[in-house]
């Protein structure tokens, strides 16, 4: 029965990493109200975290538009309905593609280099100083970098759907002909502001909490060895991307069932 | 040979009074260990690796709950969940890595003046000033403006020790400080701990393998051996007149003795093969 | 001191961020038509709403002067209900008449008012009397196989012809 007692002591390890997450979490936000009275540091980190990253965003986006219109050009024509093309466009950037593509790739970019930082500085007992010097390194380190992510997120989510309308209005109306006028009017009439948009706004800002809330956790328990580092940045990659997409499934239905 | 040391209770500024420790439920890395460091007195402690030196030092940061026994400091048990106690003590005291640990983001003149920064509300030109001076104490004024990149690692000792000394602490805390270094670093470094030990008054406590340096500034030490206790202290004459073995081998460097050379193995010609294993 | 430029650096961000809203709420969504500060509410009943939603629009000649707030079942005459919020600066003669429309061939549904003659205008709250229930596709189609066998069965057709009138299957 030596399984049966291994499959134990993983539910128990899984449970307790839960704990230890959550623990995690309560306690970096209850850092945050003495973290923000300086909020110099914080800027720093969406400067960081989210200029930093507006190459990698707005090519994506636009490569995404290209490839979206494109695409649902081909599908539509067959039904004389290529019209559309801007309103299907808008709705899967705004409603799916632009919280969801964003926050895969701020965690490619921005998550992974805040694991490594976080990390590094653990192994270079930096953080051990710090404590010894008085100063939380959870308010000090951690929190800024947690607040940056959770503004720089959203801001990235708006701008990749942004650009990746105009990227298909350059596909569809530039390149293949179709009418600007109705490019635009048949979407307008189309996205709701506050069903479409807004949900798309709030699940970037649950993203970004996700994001960055696993690259600081990973960075901070990283074992301090190169190794070790090396783990935890890849740890937060393809946990932040598994957690959003199954965030997104459970949004998504909670957001856009139809009544 | 035991010292017949005998301090008052208001000399010990730190106490360790039958602790036991371990990192985790299943090892122990100190073993019962009894030790007091006297007020404004440089005191060493010895050791090879894995000994549990930098342990104590730990300890005394509060960093880790002891499992049996107290850390005292100025009489005072550290409870580790006391974060007002920790707060407190920890501004009290000024901790030298082994290797720094300098903020690499952040230029020479901002590390020292992070604790400036943190704990105090002084103006910039008030800061400047006070950075600037314990650059200077440490002989690295010049080095202000470089970036943590651009200096070597015995520089970055040197800052790491004017951060430690940026709020003028009463307890200097030296973990390896002269590992790695080459003679005439090792000497500056030594004169310096010295020196501010003197000049401020403060109690300095320096974790070291090396011997030499350390009896030229100490005033007593402690010679730990690797369970994880205590085998020898008192000031460097009486130790370097001890008979126990141990004592001896770890002071003269021999490279055989209580403390054998050879991992334990079978006999050579056993695995040569020369004779018949049993 | 690298500071203010970086700080310089995030405001810019942060107002990119605010103009793709911008641009995404106003140019590409419909928040530029009106968003009930200035309407008054009528409501229409219907024997079958078809695929009417919420927000769906009220148009008038075509043009939007509306929207659907609210669609129920009216528990005693099973009766579709929907309430409209009109905008304040059209008004519509009291024997005015509401259909459920389809735009396109296959598009979503919306509701269309035709003004009536009545020199009387519909007071906030009224609800429109004459009313026109969604096409039910089935019964289209039944109709006509209905009417194509007729055709072929004979004289005894012309009873059994009827213009699509509002029917109440469900769709």
């Amino acid at each position: 029965m030596e399984w049966l007692a291994a499959i134990g002591r993983h539910v128990i390890d899984v449970l307790r990493s839960l704990g230890h997450h959550a623990t995690f979490f309560w306690e970096l936000l209850r850092t945050l109200p003495a973290s923000l009275r300086r909020p110099s540091f914080a800027v720093a980190q969406v400067h960081a975290l989210g200029n930093l990253s507006l190459l990698v965003i707005l090519s994506s986006g636009l490569a995404v538009g290209f490839v979206l219109a494109l695409q649902t050009y081909y599908a539509l024509a067959t039904y004389g309905a290529a019209d559309s093309v801007g309103l299907v466009v808008n709705l899967s950037l705004v409603r799916e593609l632009g919280p969801v593509v964003t926050a895969l790739l701020f965690a490619g970019r921005a998550g992974t280099s805040l694991t490594a930082e976080i990390g590094l500085m653990k192994a270079g007992e930096q953080l051990s100083a710090m404590e010894l010097m008085a100063v939380d390194p959870k308010s000090r380190v951690l929190a800024p970098r947690f607040v940056g992510g959770i503004v720089a997120m959203p801001i990235l989510a708006l701008l990749f759907s942004a650009i990746g309308i105009l990227g298909a209005y350059v596909v569809a109306v530039l390149l293949i002909g179709l009418d600007p006028g109705n490019f635009w009017s048949i979407m307008e009439s189309g996205v709701d502001v506050r069903r479409d948009l807004g949900n798309g706004i709030i699940k970037s800002i649950v993203f970004g909490v996700i994001c960055s809330f696993v690259a600081v956790y990973q960075g901070f328990e990283a074992r301090p060895t190169p190794e070790g580092v090396a783990r935890a940045t890849t740890r937060t990659v393809v946990i932040s991307s598994l957690t959003v997409l199954a965030m997104d499934f459970v949004l998504t239905a909670l957001m856009f069932s139809t009544r | 040979m035991r010292s017949t040391r005998i301090l008052s209770a208001a000399d010990k500024l730190i106490e360790f009074d039958h602790v036991s420790f371990g990192y985790d439920p299943a090892s122990t890395v100190l073993r019962d260990i009894s030790a007091s460091f006297q007020r404004g007195k440089v005191t060493a402690i010895l050791g090879g690796s894995g000994c549990g030196k930098t342990t104590l030092l730990r300890l005394i940061g509060g960093v880790y709950p002891v499992r049996q026994g107290a850390v005292r400091i100025d009489g005072e048990a550290i409870d580790t969940r006391n974060a007002e106690q920790l707060y407190k003590l920890r501004r009290r005291l000024g901790m030298l890595f082994q290797f720094g640990a300098l903020f690499t983001d952040l230029s020479v003149f901002e590390n020292v003046a992070f604790p400036l920064r943190e704990h105090t509300d002084l103006d910039e030109t008030m800061i400047r000033d006070i950075v600037l001076m314990k650059l200077n104490a440490v002989g690295l004024r010049g080095a202000a403006p470089l970036r943590i990149s651009q200096i070597s690692g015995g520089m970055a000792r040197r800052v790491a020790l004017a951060r430690a000394i940026a709020l003028d602490p009463e307890l200097l805390l030296y973990d390896e400080p002269f590992t790695g270094l080459d003679p005439i670093a090792m000497g500056v470094t030594a004169n310096l701990i010295r020196k501010l030990n003197d000049a401020t008054g403060a109690t300095s406590l320096v974790v070291s393998h090396d011997v030499q340096e350390c009896f030229e500034i100490c005033d007593y030490a402690y010679i730990m051996a690797a369970p994880g206790v205590v085998i020898a202290h008192g000031r460097p004459e009486e130790l370097n007149a001890s008979d126990d073995p141990q004592v001896r081998q770890f002071i003269r460097g021999e490279p055989d003795g209580p403390v054998k050379f050879h991992y334990p193995a079978p006999p050579l010609a056993q695995d040569l093969g020369l004779t018949e294993s049993r | 001191m690298s500071k203010r430029s970086t700080e310089v650096l995030v405001g810019l961000f942060v107002l990119l961020g605010i103009a793709a809203l911008v641009f995404l709420a106003l140019r590409a969504a419909n928040l530029s038509s009106f968003n009930g500060a200035d309407t008054y509410t009528l409501v229409a009943k219907f024997d079958n709403i078809g695929g009417l939603k919420v927000r769906s629009p009220v148009r008038s000649a075509g043009v939007v002067v509306g929207r659907v707030t609210s669609i129920a079942l009216d528990p005693k005459s099973y009766q579709g209900v929907a309430k409209l919020d009109i905008d304040k600066s059209v008004q519509f003669p009291a024997d005015s008449s509401a259909r459920i429309l389809t735009s396109g061939l296959l598009g979503d549904q919306y509701i269309g008012l035709e003004a009536g003659g009545d020199e009387k205008m519909f007071a906030p709250g009224d609800t429109i009397k004459s009313t026109q229930s969604a096409v039910v596709l089935e019964s289209l189609i039944s109709q006509f196989l209905f009417n194509k066998a007729a055709d072929a069965g004979g004289p005894a057709a012309p009873a059994a012809t009827a213009a699509p009138a509002p029917s109440g299957a469900k769709k």
